[in-house]
């Protein structure tokens, strides 16, 4: 390797510039461009408005309640696949992980589709039912709460695996096996030491579920129902439908703040677990 | 269980061990071949051997962790090849400490009691019992990070002795300490094992360790088990020159069996020297061997000390190397070519020997052995 390639900070300055070219630079002339039109009195009142209106107030409990249930489906069926593949070597490992990875790299759209048509009326899930003579009428799994915890779900979960799985690499191995060697049982040993030793990827894994699902809007948008509309839909809404750019600022706005504050939980927690010292 | 106060394991005759010609294989190789052993109860036993002897293989399988390709072990002529790990009631400490990271001390030595589910007074106590022995007491409530290598060793000592198992298992767990503190250890651990009376096997790489802290020691190499017997007897008596270089310094001169007479075989070592020693099975007359005598037994002068006596064996030849290493001085001295016979002088302060001065080596007969192989 070669000795010194410069300064890191300026290493990274390239990709500062890209981000806040695309990203920063217009949210801030957005966020500025529109509110400032209002004096802080204005915007107080429209802020109270916005907050107290019945679609913001059933779209925030919306977001938030599919936000919780997708954290827990992704992490209930994603630590036993991040188990597996922390336990597995060879092809095992290869074909685990080459599932979970290669979906990551697929178009959230072409995915959100693909499970429409697997979950339609007419959908290959109710008519391998009504094959079996298992149902009479089709069930309803597209366009209600179901269709989206599904779908988000599935486009979630390789974050929730790969955070998992990340934390679940730096557990000892001997550690579990010394709780056996003193006379714990299986499953004693994986609940006093494996899982509270895994307890950190669980923390980081849901919070970054549940910050990136609080946002989600093309998954609800095309596989929820009507009544189904989380806080990006109603901000897509004002911008397209009803051209309310101050309210979508300010909505946007607050869900970038949740984002920021859940994000600094997250980082705070990765630290502790560096404090800790639970990769030793 | 209902005693209020922890009774440790006494000599009650528990905590036998026995291998029957037990083998591992990893693939075409046989890791540890053919091994028979029969360890005691209460004693202090070590397999001890270079790495990749087969020595914490051989563990792992009386723990539980490996299994037995062929041959049985039993404990207390129970055969246990079918139960995991955790129901062999094993005591045990492990090379790299293991303590839970996320649990305190208390909690650390705690765990194979709430593993059993004790009820929660007598763990107290327990606990409180099994730290007062590694000297934790006010030790409880830190985490392992907080904690030295030596302590942190004494943990998983508490850990492994809290439930009174009759026997307890370490896998080296000195190495990663440091010289000073492994001899302290080595003191320590033998005198809780002693107050205890279990039986433990100990894995080490360490001769000294296990010299030091051994009722036997099991000396193996390559899968196999090569001698079995305490420290002293193997360390002047080796059963080949494996175990005689193995287990401390060692002077080894080749030559050839010219003769055995009561059962003192007469070895040429060079056309104008031959050197006499006990014989072990195998040294035929015409066959080739290794004379085998502990630098410290051999005595270095400038007279003719012992000289015409049959039960000394004597040598003139030249001072090559000198190595101080405080205690004592090593002299390497040429008896004949290419025949070194290292000499280990106490340091106590008389007149030290120059290198290339001529010096006499003599040492008795019966302290020096013919070994092959």
């Amino acid at each position: 390797m070669s000795q010194r390639m410069g300064d890191p900070a300026l290493m990274i300055l390239p990709a500062f510039a890209l981000l806040g070219a695309l990203f920063v630079v217009p949210l801030v002339w957005f966020f500025i461009g529109v509110l400032s039109e209002e004096s802080p009195g204005e915007m107080i009142e429209r802020g109270v408005a916005v907050l107290s209106s019945r679609a913001a107030v059933t779209a925030l409990i919306t977001t938030n309640w599919i936000a919780l249930l997708v954290t827990g489906v992704t992490l209930l069926a994603g630590y036993p696949i991040a188990y597996y593949l922390a336990m597995s070597t060879g092809w095992r490992f290869a074909v685990v992980l080459f599932c979970i990875i290669v979906p990551y790299f697929t178009s959230v759209i072409v995915r959100t589709y693909s499970w429409m048509v697997l979950l339609g009326r007419n959908g290959l899930i109710n008519q391998a039912l009504r094959a079996a003579g298992l149902t009479d009428a089709p069930l309803p799994l597209l366009y209600n709460k179901f269709g989206i915890l599904i779908g988000m779900s599935y486009v979630l979960m390789p974050y929730m695996i790969l955070t998992l799985y990340a934390a679940m690499r730096g557990i000892d191995p001997s550690l579990v096996r010394a709780a056996h060697g003193l006379g714990a049982s299986r499953a004693y040993a994986f609940w006093k030491v494996y899982f509270p030793l895994s307890l950190h990827g669980v923390v980081s894994g849901s919070l970054i579920v549940f910050i990136l699902a609080i946002g989600f809007f093309i998954t609800p948008a095309l596989m929820g129902g009507p009544s189904d509309v989380m806080i990006a839909m109603l901000i897509e809404r004002a911008v397209e439908i009803t051209l309310d750019w101050p309210s979508a600022a300010f909505m946007s706005l607050l869900l970038l703040a949740a984002t920021l504050l859940l994000y600094a939980i997250y980082y705070k927690v990765t630290d502790v677990r560096r404090m800790m010292g639970a990769a030793t | 269980m209902t005693s209020s106060v922890p009774e440790p394991p006494d000599g009650n005759g528990k905590g036998a061990i026995g291998l029957r010609a037990v083998t591992k294989r990893y693939g075409a190789e046989r890791v540890v071949d053919q091994v028979t052993l029969d360890i005691f109860p209460g004693e202090f036993f070590s397999l001890l051997g270079p790495s990749g002897s087969g020595k914490t293989t051989t563990l792992m399988m009386i723990a539980g962790f490996a299994t037995v390709d062929e041959g049985a072990v039993t404990v207390d002529g129970r055969d246990i090849a079918g139960a995991p790990p955790q129901r062999r009631g094993f005591g045990m400490v492990f090379q790299n400490y293991a303590i839970f990271p996320h649990l305190n001390v208390f909690e650390n030595v705690a765990f194979p009691l709430r593993a059993r589910r004790l009820p929660a007074e007598q763990i107290r106590e327990r606990v409180a019992w099994a730290l007062g022995l590694v000297r934790l007491e006010r030790f409880g409530d830190r985490f392992a990070r907080q904690l030295s290598g030596g302590q942190q060793q004494r943990v998983a000592i508490a850990r492994a002795i809290v439930f009174h198992p009759s026997v307890v298992l370490m896998d080296e767990p000195l190495g990663a300490l440091d010289k000073n503190l492994r001899y302290e250890m080595q003191v320590e651990i033998k005198e809780i094992q002693t107050r205890l009376g279990m039986t433990v096997v100990y894995v080490t790489h360490d001769q000294e360790e296990a010299m030091n802290m051994s009722d036997r020691i099991a000396i193996m190499n390559r899968g196999r088990i090569e001698q079995i017997g305490p420290p002293a007897e193997i360390y002047e008596r080796p059963a080949n020159i494996f175990i005689g270089r193995f287990l401390g310094e060692a002077n080894l001169v080749e030559g050839r069996v010219e003769d055995v007479a009561d059962g003192v075989a007469t070895l040429r070592v060079a056309d104008d020297l031959t050197l006499r020693a006990h014989v072990c099975a195998g040294s035929a007359v015409g066959a080739s061997a290794s004379l085998f005598v502990r630098p410290e037994r051999v005595a270095l002068g400038t007279g003719a000390a012992g000289e015409g006596d049959p039960a000394v064996n004597r040598a003139v030849g030249q001072v090559r190397r000198i190595s101080f290493l405080g205690n004592i001085v090593r002299y390497a001295v040429e008896i004949a070519p290419a025949a070194l016979i290292i000499v280990d002088v106490q340091n106590t302060g008389s007149r030290r020997i120059a290198a290339g001065e001529r010096v006499t080596v003599s040492w008795p007969v019966a302290d020096s052995l013919v070994l092959v192989g």
